[in-house]
């Protein structure tokens, strides 16, 4: 009675358990949407460093990122106020103060049908994966208001800043179906920048790792106090259960 | 040290002579059966997140910005200028999420050992209520990050309000405040959230407790301990297989703590979004009423209560009996001490139509909980290929609402017609050691 019991038991928890990785790996799959893994790692400084020179060169000019401080960006890349204040800041803010652009955003509305949306938490709502892709997809269209388009994001209105790093793609169209808009096969190099292909795909890892960074600073602090409350933990856990033993002697005896 | 403390407690002692007997009524002397086993850790982890939802809470509001101007902005603010407020908002987002789980945890423990039984009865309406108040607190506190889905949800959510024959325009403008949720509808549920809820969760919590404590604990063998024989070496009084809840059962709570405690840690500092189901991707972009995000969906411990209600057709014209479906789920279990009129209470002893009904029951509650989320709405096309989606959506989603209701229905026919057969029910409690 007791084993049928207790295999009850077993029965049911491994049939939660299995539903649940079901469920986490199945939101996790539907997340990343087929893209390829961008491969970001913001415990990586040197990326991440490598990351901010090409925001502040490439993109900060539209972007803003105004949850992200100056300061903190400089304590947590391992970089000095003067380096920070010297290569990143352009337009006079204070140390203390967050990342804006120096485009107004009425200008940018009407310059590019909408304004170039805050960066601080894209990572967060589009997923790394995502980011990296999209950085990686723009091709010329002529069609297009500003001469770009995107096959992550079809239609978007953004130019593309790094075509002279990329160089620049054109798209290779699928056979249209009768009644269909043709559609994109693939993305192919017609001219070559000034980065060969791996070394483009490393630089928008970094970017989407610092972008990654941004959207959450406090995950470096996660990271390297988790593991210590993880092992607290573990040892608080085990003393509770030799101090269970010894109380619940009693009760055996009885 | 000990004299003063001593003298201190003499001080007290003399002053309010009943707290000394109340805590030995519901400490020392309240005696637990002794096999209490895995599934009666819940009840005790509930109360902690219930603690850690409330002192995490406060230090939330003192930085968290009531208002759809500066709602988003003031989350973001404690994410990252408060000092370790990431900390503590994780803890209380990731305590949201587990309170769902220990609660549905500790529900299950009560199915499965016929706690909600007489004379449990009023202990198993008690946290029924709590149940209910538990999500009507989540889903505004859901709402308070001001998030794109923040906003969308609270919009569904409040229009279903909205199909109540004749007023349920009026009611949904009433309940909001204004034509969409806003500003006023942000003020409100912060209040509610914060203030209202709260204290009926904690008064609530107090009688479920204080009813526990008036008929005894059941226990995984459904056995009555308390009106059994008597003696134990603690005192000649006490149920023979009843321990004191305090020492015993407190140091047993604190391992179950340790582990809760690992895991929701782990959460906390490695995955705190948990891949989206604790913290939505659309929740990381501010409020929009102009971008709808792709999928409107609840948290994922709505989902079960909100697909039956998309399930349910409509029909003379009106939706609002998908409305009332869902909130027949949560009444069908506001039943069940009527429903189930078994004698047995432990599974240990229930027939095999039982076990069956219930595994059924629990396997529509995730597969409901799967069309909810939006898993069926993936999966369909990518396992079987061009199917007509909604239509075998809604087929798979109406099987199990259907499987869902039919637990409730067929163990009352189950156990009123006397189609159960049970096995002998021991005097006293079996132990495993």
């Amino acid at each position: 009675m007791i084993k049928r019991q207790q295999q009850w038991q077993r029965y049911i928890f491994s049939a939660a358990l299995a539903f649940g990785l079901v469920f986490v790996g199945t939101a996790q799959a539907e997340e990343a949407g087929g893209l390829p893994p961008a491969g970001t790692n913001v415990q990586d400084q040197a990326s991440l460093q490598r990351g901010a020179k090409l925001f502040f060169n490439y993109c900060v000019g539209c972007h803003s990122l105004k949850y992200a401080r100056y300061a903190r960006i400089g304590d947590d890349l391992g970089l000095s106020e003067a380096e920070v204040m010297g290569n990143f800041n352009f337009t006079g803010a204070k140390y203390g103060e967050t990342v804006v652009s120096s485009m107004p955003a009425e200008s940018a509305a009407k310059w590019f049908g909408k304004a170039p949306p805050d960066l601080s938490l894209e990572v967060r709502a589009k997923g790394a994966d995502w980011v990296n892709a999209y950085l990686n997809s723009f091709y010329l269209d002529a069609s297009r208001p500003v001469g770009w388009n995107n096959t992550v994001f079809p239609n978007a209105s953004m130019p593309f800043p790094l075509w002279e790093l990329q160089g620049l793609q054109t798209a290779v169209l699928a056979p249209g179906k009768p009644g269909q808009d043709a559609a994109v096969e693939k993305l192919e190099l017609a001219q070559p920048g000034k980065l060969t292909p791996a070394q483009f795909q490393r630089a928008t890892r970094d970017l989407t790792n610092f972008l990654e960074y941004v959207s959450e600073p406090a995950a470096l602090q996660r990271h390297h106090y988790g593991i210590w409350v993880l092992l607290f933990l573990a040892a608080f856990t085990l003393l509770a259960y030799f101090l269970k033993k010894e109380y619940w002697k009693d009760v055996h005896e009885a | 040290m000990a004299k003063v403390l001593t003298s201190i407690g003499d001080w007290i002692g003399e002053r309010a002579p009943g707290l000394a007997p109340m805590y030995r009524k519901h400490m020392t002397e309240y005696y637990a059966p002794k096999n209490f086993n895995l599934w009666y850790y819940f009840g005790s982890l509930a109360l902690l997140v219930l603690i850690n939802q409330i002192v995490t809470g406060i230090f939330l509001t003192m930085n968290y910005n009531p208002s759809a101007a500066g709602a988003f902005d003031s989350v973001e603010y404690i994410m990252r200028d408060v000092e370790w407020g990431w900390l503590i908002r994780y803890m209380h987002s990731t305590g949201a999420s587990l309170f769902f789980v220990v609660v549905f945890l500790h529900m299950f423990r009560g199915i499965i050992y016929g706690s909600f039984k007489k004379p449990r009865e009023l202990v198993w309406l008690l946290g029924m209520l709590i149940f209910l108040v538990l999500m009507a607190e989540a889903f505004m506190g859901y709402v308070l990050p001001w998030g794109n889905m923040s906003f969308w949800g609270a919009q569904v959510i409040i229009s279903l309000f909205g199909t109540v024959p004749f007023i349920g325009d009026a009611l949904v403008q009433w309940i909001m405040g204004d034509f969409l949720p806003a500003d006023a509808t942000l003020n409100r549920f912060f209040a509610l959230h914060v203030i209202a809820l709260p204290i009926v969760l904690l008064l609530l919590v107090v009688l479920h407790l204080a009813a526990l404590h008036e008929v005894g604990s059941n226990n995984p063998d459904g056995v009555d301990v308390k009106h059994g024989s008597r003696g134990n070496r603690w005192s000649p009084l006490a149920p023979v297989d009843g321990i004191p809840f305090h020492p015993y059962y407190t140091v047993k709570d604190l391992v179950g703590v340790g582990f809760f405690l690992m895991i929701a840690s782990f959460i906390i500092f490695f995955a705190p979004t948990l891949g989206g189901w604790f913290l939505e991707p659309d929740n990381f972009i501010p409020a929009n009423n102009l971008v709808t995000p792709s999928h409107i969906k609840p948290v994922w411990y709505f989902t079960p209560f909100y697909a039956i209600v998309r399930m349910i057709p409509s029909f003379l014209g009106s939706a609002v009996w998908g409305v009332i479906a869902m909130f027949g789920s949560i009444a069908a279990l506001f039943a069940m001490p009527w429903l189930d009129r078994g004698a047995v209470k432990s599974i240990r002893y229930r027939g095999t139509g039982y076990k069956v009904a219930l595994g059924l029951f629990v396997l529509s509650f995730f597969m409901l909980g799967a069309v909810g989320s939006g898993i069926t709405a993936e999966v369909i096309p990518a396992w079987f290929g061009n199917v007509d989606v909604t239509f075998w959506e809604n087929l798979f989603g109406r099987t199990m609402t259907a499987i869902y209701f039919g637990f409730f229905v067929f163990l009352w026919a189950y156990t009123t017609f006397g189609w159960e057969t049970t096995k002998p029910v021991p005097d006293r409690v079996t132990t495993h050691d």
